[in-house]
């Protein structure tokens, strides 16, 4: 039996299993696919205190060290539901079930879709949600982003380096992302902003082609690109635990700044949790909060 | 174990005329989620030792991510007997390599 099973491996879950480790707390962290979350696919972190740029993979592997050297176990198995049995929970993954006093989720987000018919069979064919993974295979060509966040506009600059143009496409008239990323990509010259727009087909002959863009007024327009970068948000991973946990309409876990759960026992962190600010650093700082209030509920447990 | 390094030399006599599967891995050295996925393919490659693990750098090998339509990475491409069978992209679970390649 785990004091703290903590479901998730990313910036969230790591640093949760720290604070719960100094508190000498026995921890597992289960994992589905590898350690880091969304943010190994960050390039260059440049608003995280202390380290004025740090890549992502460096900084997920200096976070799981750290976890790991304070003694956290960690397992790759896939959580696939967790039962409330009172003061034991068990969570259940693809290969065993484990037991814990308490339970944090730390599952974080993936990707979101376009939602368009043929979108899933042209992934690697053109159709990107990593512009710093596959932004290197479009030299010379047009790209289209899609999106209007921090992720969008961090695409779109990065782009304009390798792309020979880069359509950047919003179906508001404003962006959401940083001010200084915007004002850096008004500088650059092969770039065109294509506001109140919604992405409505990709034309495919074996590879993306071309994509038809339909304006607010209903207006459709053809761009001949050889791949799209969709980043238009993410999807909280929780749809697992929806019988047990209160999610709102967006699938995010209902939770106050104190990540307590409906469940007694059971805590969230990090990007799955409902919240105004999703970003690395209240992603580690969910972590905090998460496991304080975990050790704080074991230790008051007969 | 590391793994063995392809290029566009040896890539007939290790990847096409291999008696065994081989799982390529074309990967770069600034992508993320190749990294991630590097030491789940060395524990593949240790666990399984009838099918070849081999890293395929895309920058220095650009003409064999061309000639297999790699435009997105991590992509793990099995190969039978000089044939592509099976395809993967992106950074995928230890469970979901071995069902690619029938592992345990």
């Amino acid at each position: 039996m785990y004091d703290i099973i903590i479901v998730g491996a990313g910036p969230a879950g790591l640093t949760a299993a720290i604070y719960a480790r100094r508190a000498s707390k026995k921890v597992l962290v289960l994992e589905a696919k590898s350690y880091g979350g969304q943010i190994i696919n960050t390039l260059d972190i440049a608003n995280y205190p202390v380290e004025a740029h740090i890549s992502g993979f460096e900084f997920a592997t200096k976070l799981y060290n750290q976890a790991k050297d304070l003694g956290t176990e960690f397992i790759f198995e896939k959580v696939t539901n967790i039962n409330d049995k009172e003061h034991e929970k068990e969570v259940v993954t693809t290969k065993n079930t484990y037991k814990a006093k308490a339970v944090i989720l730390a599952t974080g987000a993936d990707n979101r879709k376009l939602g368009l018919d043929n979108e899933e069979e042209l992934v690697g064919k053109g159709v990107s949600y990593c512009a710093t993974c596959d932004g290197a295979f479009y030299k010379n060509k047009n790209v289209a982003v899609v999106g209007g966040g921090n992720t969008a506009l961090e695409d779109a600059l990065y782009l304009t380096d390798i792309a020979s143009k880069v359509y950047l496409i919003h179906r508001r008239d404003e962006f959401r992302g940083e001010d200084t990323t915007v004002s850096l990509l008004k500088e650059k010259d092969n770039i065109e902003f294509i506001y109140n727009s919604n992405v409505t087909k990709l034309n495919a002959n074996d590879r993306l082609e071309s994509i038809e863009v339909t304006d607010k007024d209903g207006k459709t327009k053809t761009i001949e690109v050889s791949g799209i970068f969709v980043a238009v948000g993410r999807i909280p991973e929780n749809e697992n635990f929806r019988r047990l946990i209160n999610l709102d309409d967006k699938g995010y876990v209902i939770a106050e700044e104190d990540c307590n759960t409906n469940v007694e026992g059971i805590f969230v962190a990090g990007d799955n949790r409902k919240k105004e600010v999703r970003q690395l650093v209240t992603a580690t700082s969910d972590g905090a909060v998460a496991a304080t209030n975990a050790i704080k509920y074991i230790n008051n447990l007969k | 174990m590391a793994l063995v390094e392809i290029n566009k030399d040896n890539f007939d006599s290790k990847v096409l005329k291999s008696e065994s599967m081989v799982l390529a891995d074309f990967n770069a050295d600034w992508c993320g989620p190749c990294k991630m996925l590097k030491p789940i393919l060395e524990s593949i490659s240790n666990e399984n030792k009838d099918i070849k693990v081999v890293s395929i750098n895309i920058d220095s090998e650009d003409e064999l991510a061309e000639a297999y339509n790699v435009s997105s990475i991590p992509c793990l491409v099995l190969f039978d007997k000089g044939m592509e069978v099976k395809r993967s992209i992106g950074l995928v679970s230890k469970d979901a390599i071995n069902d690619m390649i029938g592992g345990k």
